[in-house]
Protein backbone atom coordinates (compact mmCIF):
# COMPACT_ATOMS: atom_id res chain seq x y z
CA UNK A 1 0.00 0.00 0.00
CA UNK A 2 1.34 3.46 -0.76
CA UNK A 3 2.28 4.98 2.00
CA UNK A 4 1.43 8.75 3.49
CA UNK A 5 4.83 10.73 3.13
CA UNK A 6 6.49 13.13 5.97
CA UNK A 7 8.24 15.82 4.14
CA UNK A 8 10.50 18.42 6.26
CA UNK A 9 10.57 21.99 4.68
CA UNK A 10 13.84 23.57 4.89
CA UNK A 11 13.59 27.10 4.34
CA UNK A 12 16.58 28.93 3.13
CA UNK A 13 17.99 32.16 3.38
CA UNK A 14 21.74 33.53 2.33
CA UNK A 15 22.72 29.65 2.30
CA UNK A 16 21.76 28.62 5.93
CA UNK A 17 18.13 27.03 6.69
CA UNK A 18 16.24 29.98 8.87
CA UNK A 19 12.48 29.46 10.25
CA UNK A 20 10.09 32.23 10.43
CA UNK A 21 6.28 32.41 11.75
CA UNK A 22 4.81 34.02 8.58
CA UNK A 23 7.91 34.95 6.74
CA UNK A 24 8.76 37.16 9.66
CA UNK A 25 11.05 36.62 12.66
CA UNK A 26 13.79 34.62 11.09
CA UNK A 27 16.02 32.59 13.31
CA UNK A 28 19.17 30.62 12.16
CA UNK A 29 18.88 26.65 12.16
CA UNK A 30 21.56 25.32 10.49
CA UNK A 31 23.78 24.01 7.32
CA UNK A 32 21.32 22.62 4.46
CA UNK A 33 23.33 20.06 3.70
CA UNK A 34 24.07 18.57 7.07
CA UNK A 35 20.22 19.03 8.10
CA UNK A 36 19.08 17.30 4.72
CA UNK A 37 21.36 14.26 5.60
CA UNK A 38 19.96 14.08 9.49
CA UNK A 39 16.70 14.08 8.14
CA UNK A 40 17.10 11.41 5.05
CA UNK A 41 18.39 9.08 7.81
CA UNK A 42 15.96 10.05 10.30
CA UNK A 43 12.96 8.83 7.63
CA UNK A 44 12.04 11.97 6.08
CA UNK A 45 10.19 10.39 3.10
CA UNK A 46 11.01 13.58 0.90
CA UNK A 47 12.76 16.98 1.23
CA UNK A 48 11.49 20.14 0.32
CA UNK A 49 13.75 23.86 -0.16
CA UNK A 50 12.39 27.03 -0.50
CA UNK A 51 15.17 29.97 -1.69
CA UNK A 52 13.00 32.06 0.20
CA UNK A 53 15.29 34.93 -0.56
CA UNK A 54 15.48 34.68 -4.22
CA UNK A 55 12.32 35.61 -5.71
CA UNK A 56 12.66 39.12 -3.71
CA UNK A 57 15.94 39.45 -4.39
CA UNK A 58 15.76 39.12 -8.02
CA UNK A 59 18.20 36.41 -8.28
CA UNK A 60 18.32 32.64 -9.23
CA UNK A 61 18.22 29.72 -6.89
CA UNK A 62 21.41 28.65 -5.27
CA UNK A 63 22.56 25.88 -7.87
CA UNK A 64 25.66 25.07 -5.50
CA UNK A 65 23.23 23.73 -2.70
CA UNK A 66 20.88 21.62 -4.76
CA UNK A 67 24.09 20.26 -6.50
CA UNK A 68 25.55 19.15 -2.77
CA UNK A 69 22.15 18.18 -1.50
CA UNK A 70 21.65 16.00 -4.46
CA UNK A 71 25.52 14.77 -3.49
CA UNK A 72 24.59 14.06 -0.02
CA UNK A 73 20.68 12.26 0.07
CA UNK A 74 19.09 9.17 -1.82
CA UNK A 75 16.23 10.36 -1.12
CA UNK A 76 13.67 12.84 -3.13
CA UNK A 77 13.97 16.54 -2.81
CA UNK A 78 11.85 19.40 -4.33
CA UNK A 79 13.17 22.87 -4.96
CA UNK A 80 11.30 26.15 -4.61
CA UNK A 81 12.10 30.05 -4.90
CA UNK A 82 13.71 31.99 -7.52
CA UNK A 83 12.29 29.85 -10.60
CA UNK A 84 11.12 32.56 -13.60
CA UNK A 85 11.59 30.10 -16.50
CA UNK A 86 11.80 26.63 -17.70
CA UNK A 87 15.67 27.47 -18.66
CA UNK A 88 15.83 28.00 -14.29
CA UNK A 89 13.68 24.50 -14.15
CA UNK A 90 16.32 22.72 -15.94
CA UNK A 91 18.68 23.81 -14.10
CA UNK A 92 17.68 22.73 -11.03
CA UNK A 93 16.61 19.39 -12.35
CA UNK A 94 20.18 18.49 -14.22
CA UNK A 95 21.28 19.59 -10.45
CA UNK A 96 19.59 16.53 -9.11
CA UNK A 97 16.18 17.80 -8.08
CA UNK A 98 13.40 15.80 -8.78
CA UNK A 99 10.62 18.14 -8.58
CA UNK A 100 10.14 22.27 -9.01
CA UNK A 101 7.94 23.78 -7.05
CA UNK A 102 6.19 27.31 -8.37
CA UNK A 103 3.91 29.25 -6.70
CA UNK A 104 3.61 32.79 -7.36
CA UNK A 105 5.33 32.65 -10.77
CA UNK A 106 2.23 29.91 -11.68
CA UNK A 107 0.20 32.70 -10.62
CA UNK A 108 1.07 35.50 -12.72
CA UNK A 109 1.91 32.82 -15.69
CA UNK A 110 -0.07 29.95 -15.63
CA UNK A 111 1.73 28.78 -18.78
CA UNK A 112 4.85 27.84 -16.85
CA UNK A 113 2.84 24.87 -15.30
CA UNK A 114 2.45 22.95 -18.93
CA UNK A 115 5.30 24.07 -20.30
CA UNK A 116 7.18 22.63 -17.06
CA UNK A 117 5.07 19.60 -17.57
CA UNK A 118 5.76 18.98 -21.17
CA UNK A 119 9.87 19.41 -21.00
CA UNK A 120 10.18 17.34 -17.93
CA UNK A 121 7.03 15.30 -17.49
CA UNK A 122 4.23 16.20 -14.94
CA UNK A 123 5.62 14.73 -11.88
CA UNK A 124 8.32 17.29 -11.70
CA UNK A 125 6.05 20.29 -11.62
CA UNK A 126 4.79 20.95 -7.78
CA UNK A 127 2.24 23.75 -7.99
CA UNK A 128 2.82 25.57 -4.76
CA UNK A 129 -0.29 28.01 -3.29
CA UNK A 130 -0.61 30.30 -0.28
CA UNK A 131 -4.61 30.19 0.05
CA UNK A 132 -6.37 32.38 2.91
CA UNK A 133 -9.75 32.30 4.68
CA UNK A 134 -11.39 34.78 2.68
CA UNK A 135 -15.18 35.36 2.34
CA UNK A 136 -14.71 36.97 -1.64
CA UNK A 137 -14.22 33.59 -3.09
CA UNK A 138 -16.84 30.47 -3.39
CA UNK A 139 -14.75 28.06 -1.75
CA UNK A 140 -14.31 30.65 1.33
CA UNK A 141 -10.05 30.76 0.09
CA UNK A 142 -8.12 33.36 -1.45
CA UNK A 143 -4.81 33.04 -3.17
CA UNK A 144 -2.32 34.94 -1.94
CA UNK A 145 0.98 35.55 -3.80
CA UNK A 146 4.22 36.87 -2.97
CA UNK A 147 4.46 35.07 1.00
CA UNK A 148 1.44 36.34 1.67
CA UNK A 149 1.74 39.87 0.43
CA UNK A 150 -0.79 39.91 -2.32
CA UNK A 151 -4.22 38.96 -2.76
CA UNK A 152 -5.30 38.22 -5.99
CA UNK A 153 -8.99 37.54 -5.69
CA UNK A 154 -8.91 33.72 -7.17
CA UNK A 155 -10.39 31.20 -5.68
CA UNK A 156 -8.42 28.14 -3.94
CA UNK A 157 -10.29 25.47 -5.22
CA UNK A 158 -10.25 26.56 -8.99
CA UNK A 159 -6.55 27.54 -8.84
CA UNK A 160 -5.70 24.05 -7.95
CA UNK A 161 -8.35 22.42 -10.21
CA UNK A 162 -6.80 24.68 -13.04
CA UNK A 163 -2.87 23.71 -12.25
CA UNK A 164 -3.79 20.01 -12.72
CA UNK A 165 -4.94 20.66 -15.96
CA UNK A 166 -2.62 22.48 -17.13
CA UNK A 167 -0.18 19.58 -15.38
CA UNK A 168 1.09 20.56 -12.17
CA UNK A 169 1.62 16.55 -11.22
CA UNK A 170 1.53 17.69 -7.30
CA UNK A 171 -0.04 20.72 -5.52
CA UNK A 172 0.97 21.78 -1.80
CA UNK A 173 -1.16 23.96 -0.05
CA UNK A 174 0.14 26.18 2.17
CA UNK A 175 -2.67 27.21 4.81
CA UNK A 176 -1.57 30.99 5.28
CA UNK A 177 -4.15 31.51 8.56
CA UNK A 178 -2.23 28.09 10.04
CA UNK A 179 1.40 28.98 9.08
CA UNK A 180 4.43 28.93 11.66
CA UNK A 181 1.50 28.34 14.43
CA UNK A 182 1.89 25.18 15.22
CA UNK A 183 -1.68 24.46 15.84
CA UNK A 184 -2.62 22.35 13.35
CA UNK A 185 -3.41 22.10 9.67
CA UNK A 186 -6.35 23.67 8.06
CA UNK A 187 -8.14 20.77 7.32
CA UNK A 188 -11.11 22.60 5.82
CA UNK A 189 -8.89 23.89 2.63
CA UNK A 190 -6.53 20.37 2.83
CA UNK A 191 -9.79 18.58 2.31
CA UNK A 192 -11.49 20.54 -0.66
CA UNK A 193 -8.78 20.60 -2.83
CA UNK A 194 -7.73 17.15 -2.06
CA UNK A 195 -10.87 15.76 -3.23
CA UNK A 196 -11.28 18.02 -6.30
CA UNK A 197 -8.40 16.89 -8.15
CA UNK A 198 -6.85 13.63 -9.23
CA UNK A 199 -2.96 14.62 -8.70
CA UNK A 200 -1.66 14.17 -4.72
CA UNK A 201 -1.87 16.60 -2.24
CA UNK A 202 0.36 17.74 0.17
CA UNK A 203 -0.53 19.63 3.38
CA UNK A 204 1.19 22.17 4.24
CA UNK A 205 1.63 24.88 7.40
CA UNK A 206 0.60 24.72 11.00
CA UNK A 207 2.12 21.04 12.10
CA UNK A 208 2.97 21.39 15.62
CA UNK A 209 2.68 17.82 17.22
CA UNK A 210 2.35 14.11 15.33
CA UNK A 211 -1.36 14.55 16.26
CA UNK A 212 -1.66 16.84 13.44
CA UNK A 213 -0.37 14.71 11.04
CA UNK A 214 -2.57 11.83 12.01
CA UNK A 215 -5.42 14.29 11.35
CA UNK A 216 -4.70 15.87 8.03
CA UNK A 217 -4.10 12.46 6.94
CA UNK A 218 -7.45 10.74 8.38
CA UNK A 219 -9.63 13.74 8.31
CA UNK A 220 -8.64 15.73 5.04
CA UNK A 221 -7.37 13.06 2.21
CA UNK A 222 -4.05 14.40 2.21
CA UNK A 223 -1.08 12.36 0.48
CA UNK A 224 1.46 14.27 2.48
CA UNK A 225 2.35 16.50 4.61
CA UNK A 226 4.89 19.48 5.17
CA UNK A 227 6.51 19.52 8.88
CA UNK A 228 9.05 22.78 9.59
CA UNK A 229 9.29 24.23 13.03
CA UNK A 230 7.78 21.07 15.11
CA UNK A 231 11.49 19.19 14.15
CA UNK A 232 13.88 21.99 13.50
CA UNK A 233 12.98 23.15 17.21
CA UNK A 234 13.57 19.74 18.24
CA UNK A 235 10.89 18.98 20.08
CA UNK A 236 9.57 15.85 17.77
CA UNK A 237 11.74 14.19 15.69
CA UNK A 238 10.35 12.22 12.84
CA UNK A 239 10.51 9.00 13.93
CA UNK A 240 7.85 10.45 16.91
CA UNK A 241 5.40 11.27 14.02
CA UNK A 242 5.49 8.12 12.22
CA UNK A 243 5.36 6.26 15.57
CA UNK A 244 2.06 8.50 16.08
CA UNK A 245 0.68 7.69 12.16
CA UNK A 246 1.83 3.62 12.74
CA UNK A 247 -0.22 3.45 15.99
CA UNK A 248 -3.18 5.16 13.92
CA UNK A 249 -3.11 3.19 11.32
CA UNK A 250 -1.86 5.06 8.81
CA UNK A 251 -0.23 3.94 5.94
CA UNK A 252 3.69 4.49 6.83
CA UNK A 253 7.28 3.79 6.04
CA UNK A 254 8.90 2.43 9.11
CA UNK A 255 11.68 1.26 7.79
CA UNK A 256 14.78 3.40 6.54
CA UNK B 1 32.53 -0.15 -16.85
CA UNK B 2 29.48 0.80 -16.17
CA UNK B 3 27.58 3.27 -18.33
CA UNK B 4 24.21 5.35 -17.66
CA UNK B 5 22.54 5.52 -21.29
CA UNK B 6 21.81 9.71 -21.91
CA UNK B 7 19.15 9.67 -24.63
CA UNK B 8 17.23 12.80 -23.12
CA UNK B 9 14.94 11.57 -20.55
CA UNK B 10 15.08 12.98 -17.92
CA UNK B 11 17.87 13.51 -15.18
CA UNK B 12 20.69 11.30 -14.58
CA UNK B 13 22.30 13.13 -12.03
CA UNK B 14 20.49 11.02 -9.33
CA UNK B 15 21.33 7.57 -10.48
CA UNK B 16 25.19 8.62 -10.90
CA UNK B 17 25.06 9.99 -7.65
CA UNK B 18 23.66 6.98 -6.24
CA UNK B 19 26.52 4.65 -7.91
CA UNK B 20 29.18 7.17 -6.56
CA UNK B 21 28.07 6.88 -3.53
CA UNK B 22 29.29 3.08 -3.97
CA UNK B 23 32.03 3.75 -5.17
CA UNK B 24 31.24 2.84 -8.68
CA UNK B 25 32.26 6.12 -11.23
CA UNK B 26 29.96 5.65 -14.22
CA UNK B 27 30.04 6.88 -17.84
CA UNK B 28 26.59 9.22 -18.54
CA UNK B 29 27.23 8.33 -22.48
CA UNK B 30 25.21 9.03 -25.63
CA UNK B 31 27.17 6.75 -27.65
CA UNK B 32 26.10 3.55 -28.90
CA UNK B 33 29.77 1.86 -29.24
CA UNK B 34 30.06 2.70 -25.55
CA UNK B 35 27.11 0.81 -24.38
CA UNK B 36 27.75 -2.17 -26.84
CA UNK B 37 30.90 -2.30 -25.01
CA UNK B 38 30.08 -1.31 -21.72
CA UNK B 39 30.51 -4.32 -18.87
CA UNK B 40 27.13 -2.94 -17.12
CA UNK B 41 24.31 -0.84 -18.44
CA UNK B 42 21.81 1.55 -16.11
CA UNK B 43 19.00 2.64 -18.57
CA UNK B 44 17.27 5.51 -16.85
CA UNK B 45 14.19 7.55 -17.88
CA UNK B 46 11.66 9.79 -17.10
CA UNK B 47 8.99 11.12 -18.98
CA UNK B 48 6.80 9.95 -21.76
CA UNK B 49 7.33 6.68 -23.86
CA UNK B 50 7.11 8.23 -27.37
CA UNK B 51 9.47 10.37 -26.90
CA UNK B 52 11.77 8.68 -25.50
CA UNK B 53 11.80 5.89 -28.49
CA UNK B 54 12.27 8.77 -30.58
CA UNK B 55 15.04 10.33 -28.66
CA UNK B 56 16.62 6.53 -28.87
CA UNK B 57 16.05 6.52 -32.51
CA UNK B 58 17.47 10.11 -33.28
CA UNK B 59 20.55 9.37 -31.31
CA UNK B 60 21.08 6.00 -32.98
CA UNK B 61 21.19 4.42 -29.82
CA UNK B 62 17.88 2.02 -30.32
CA UNK B 63 19.63 -0.95 -31.26
CA UNK B 64 22.50 -0.66 -28.73
CA UNK B 65 20.24 -0.62 -25.53
CA UNK B 66 18.18 -3.59 -27.25
CA UNK B 67 21.63 -5.76 -27.93
CA UNK B 68 22.92 -4.58 -24.91
CA UNK B 69 19.45 -6.02 -22.96
CA UNK B 70 19.97 -9.03 -24.42
CA UNK B 71 23.31 -9.56 -24.33
CA UNK B 72 23.43 -11.39 -20.93
CA UNK B 73 25.50 -8.75 -19.22
CA UNK B 74 24.16 -6.72 -16.14
CA UNK B 75 21.84 -4.75 -17.57
CA UNK B 76 19.17 -2.26 -15.48
CA UNK B 77 16.28 -0.72 -16.67
CA UNK B 78 14.61 2.41 -13.65
CA UNK B 79 11.05 3.68 -14.28
CA UNK B 80 10.08 4.44 -17.91
CA UNK B 81 14.15 2.35 -18.58
CA UNK B 82 11.52 -0.71 -17.70
CA UNK B 83 8.37 0.46 -19.31
CA UNK B 84 10.01 0.60 -22.65
CA UNK B 85 11.84 -2.83 -22.52
CA UNK B 86 8.12 -3.99 -22.55
CA UNK B 87 6.09 -4.12 -26.52
CA UNK B 88 3.92 -1.63 -25.99
CA UNK B 89 2.74 1.34 -24.02
CA UNK B 90 -0.69 2.69 -24.04
CA UNK B 91 1.24 6.10 -23.35
CA UNK B 92 0.65 8.65 -25.90
CA UNK B 93 -2.23 7.17 -27.68
CA UNK B 94 0.05 3.86 -27.57
CA UNK B 95 3.52 3.59 -28.45
CA UNK B 96 5.29 0.31 -29.74
CA UNK B 97 8.51 -0.28 -27.76
CA UNK B 98 11.51 -2.18 -27.38
CA UNK B 99 10.19 -5.31 -27.43
CA UNK B 100 12.66 -7.00 -25.34
CA UNK B 101 9.95 -7.88 -22.90
CA UNK B 102 6.28 -9.24 -23.48
CA UNK B 103 3.86 -7.55 -22.18
CA UNK B 104 2.09 -4.24 -21.88
CA UNK B 105 2.06 -1.24 -20.35
CA UNK B 106 -1.22 0.91 -19.36
CA UNK B 107 -2.72 3.96 -17.30
CA UNK B 108 -3.63 3.75 -14.23
CA UNK B 109 -7.69 3.68 -13.65
CA UNK B 110 -9.20 6.24 -11.70
CA UNK B 111 -10.03 4.49 -8.15
CA UNK B 112 -10.99 6.00 -5.17
CA UNK B 113 -8.84 7.70 -3.17
CA UNK B 114 -5.94 6.73 -5.28
CA UNK B 115 -4.27 10.01 -7.01
CA UNK B 116 -2.29 9.28 -10.72
CA UNK B 117 0.41 9.92 -10.85
CA UNK B 118 1.06 7.51 -7.98
CA UNK B 119 3.68 8.83 -5.76
CA UNK B 120 5.78 7.61 -2.67
CA UNK B 121 6.62 5.10 -1.31
CA UNK B 122 5.12 1.65 -1.49
CA UNK B 123 5.89 -2.06 -0.38
CA UNK B 124 7.23 -4.70 -3.11
CA UNK B 125 6.92 -8.10 -2.51
CA UNK B 126 8.79 -11.01 -3.85
CA UNK B 127 12.46 -10.19 -4.40
CA UNK B 128 14.08 -11.62 -1.35
CA UNK B 129 16.68 -13.29 -3.74
CA UNK B 130 18.29 -9.87 -4.07
CA UNK B 131 18.02 -9.38 -0.17
CA UNK B 132 15.29 -7.12 -0.34
CA UNK B 133 13.08 -7.83 2.49
CA UNK B 134 9.39 -8.95 2.13
CA UNK B 135 7.04 -5.54 1.47
CA UNK B 136 10.70 -3.31 1.26
CA UNK B 137 9.00 0.09 0.45
CA UNK B 138 10.77 1.89 -2.51
CA UNK B 139 9.76 5.38 -4.05
CA UNK B 140 7.66 5.31 -6.96
CA UNK B 141 6.32 8.22 -9.43
CA UNK B 142 4.20 6.95 -12.39
CA UNK B 143 1.03 7.14 -14.39
CA UNK B 144 1.53 4.09 -16.16
CA UNK B 145 2.34 0.07 -15.03
CA UNK B 146 3.35 -2.88 -16.78
CA UNK B 147 0.77 -5.62 -16.43
CA UNK B 148 2.29 -8.62 -14.48
CA UNK B 149 4.45 -10.82 -17.33
CA UNK B 150 6.62 -13.90 -17.58
CA UNK B 151 9.55 -12.00 -16.29
CA UNK B 152 7.74 -10.19 -13.35
CA UNK B 153 10.23 -10.27 -10.06
CA UNK B 154 8.80 -7.94 -7.32
CA UNK B 155 4.61 -6.90 -7.41
CA UNK B 156 3.14 -4.28 -5.99
CA UNK B 157 -0.35 -2.80 -5.64
CA UNK B 158 -2.03 1.06 -6.37
CA UNK B 159 -5.20 1.74 -7.58
CA UNK B 160 -6.47 -1.90 -6.72
CA UNK B 161 -3.91 -3.45 -9.42
CA UNK B 162 -0.83 -5.70 -8.56
CA UNK B 163 1.72 -4.75 -10.88
CA UNK B 164 5.23 -5.12 -12.11
CA UNK B 165 7.42 -3.36 -10.01
CA UNK B 166 10.50 -5.31 -11.32
CA UNK B 167 10.91 -7.83 -14.09
CA UNK B 168 13.99 -10.08 -13.91
CA UNK B 169 15.65 -12.46 -16.76
CA UNK B 170 19.19 -13.82 -15.68
CA UNK B 171 20.81 -10.62 -15.52
CA UNK B 172 18.47 -8.55 -17.06
CA UNK B 173 16.76 -6.58 -13.92
CA UNK B 174 14.81 -3.50 -14.07
CA UNK B 175 12.82 -2.04 -11.75
CA UNK B 176 9.38 0.56 -11.89
CA UNK B 177 10.55 2.25 -9.06
CA UNK B 178 13.45 4.40 -8.54
CA UNK B 179 16.64 2.88 -6.55
CA UNK B 180 18.41 5.46 -6.49
CA UNK B 181 15.95 7.67 -4.72
CA UNK B 182 14.67 4.92 -2.17
CA UNK B 183 17.29 5.66 0.52
CA UNK B 184 19.25 2.69 2.24
CA UNK B 185 16.99 -0.47 0.98
CA UNK B 186 17.92 1.42 -2.78
CA UNK B 187 21.31 1.31 -2.46
CA UNK B 188 21.40 -1.92 -1.05
CA UNK B 189 19.71 -2.83 -3.98
CA UNK B 190 22.16 -0.87 -6.78
CA UNK B 191 24.98 -2.41 -4.73
CA UNK B 192 23.25 -6.13 -5.37
CA UNK B 193 23.22 -5.06 -9.12
CA UNK B 194 26.55 -4.05 -9.00
CA UNK B 195 27.45 -7.87 -7.80
CA UNK B 196 25.81 -9.41 -10.59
Amino acid sequence: MLTKRVIPCLDVRAGRVTKGVKFKNNVDLGDPVEMAVAYSTGGADELVFYDITASAEGRPIDIGMVEAVARAVRIPFAVGGGIATVDDMERVILAGAEKISVNSLAVRHPSIIAKGAAAFGRQCVVLGMDPVRSARCPSGYEITTRGFRDFTGMDAVEWAKRAADLGAGEIVVNSVDADGMRTGFELEITRLIAEAVDVPVVASGGAGRPEHLVEVFQKASADAAIVAGMIHSGDFTIAEIKNAMHAAGIPTRMSY
Amino acid sequence: MLAIVDYRAGNLTSVRNAFSALGAEALVTRSPAAVAAAERVVFPGVGAAASAMANLRELGLLEAVRASALSGRPFLGICLGMQILFEHSEEDGGVDTLGVLSGRVRRFPHAPGCKIPEIGWNQVEGMEDAGVPAGGEFYFVHSYYAEKSPDTWGVTEYAGIEFTASVRRGNLVATQFHPEKSGRIGLDFLSWFLSL
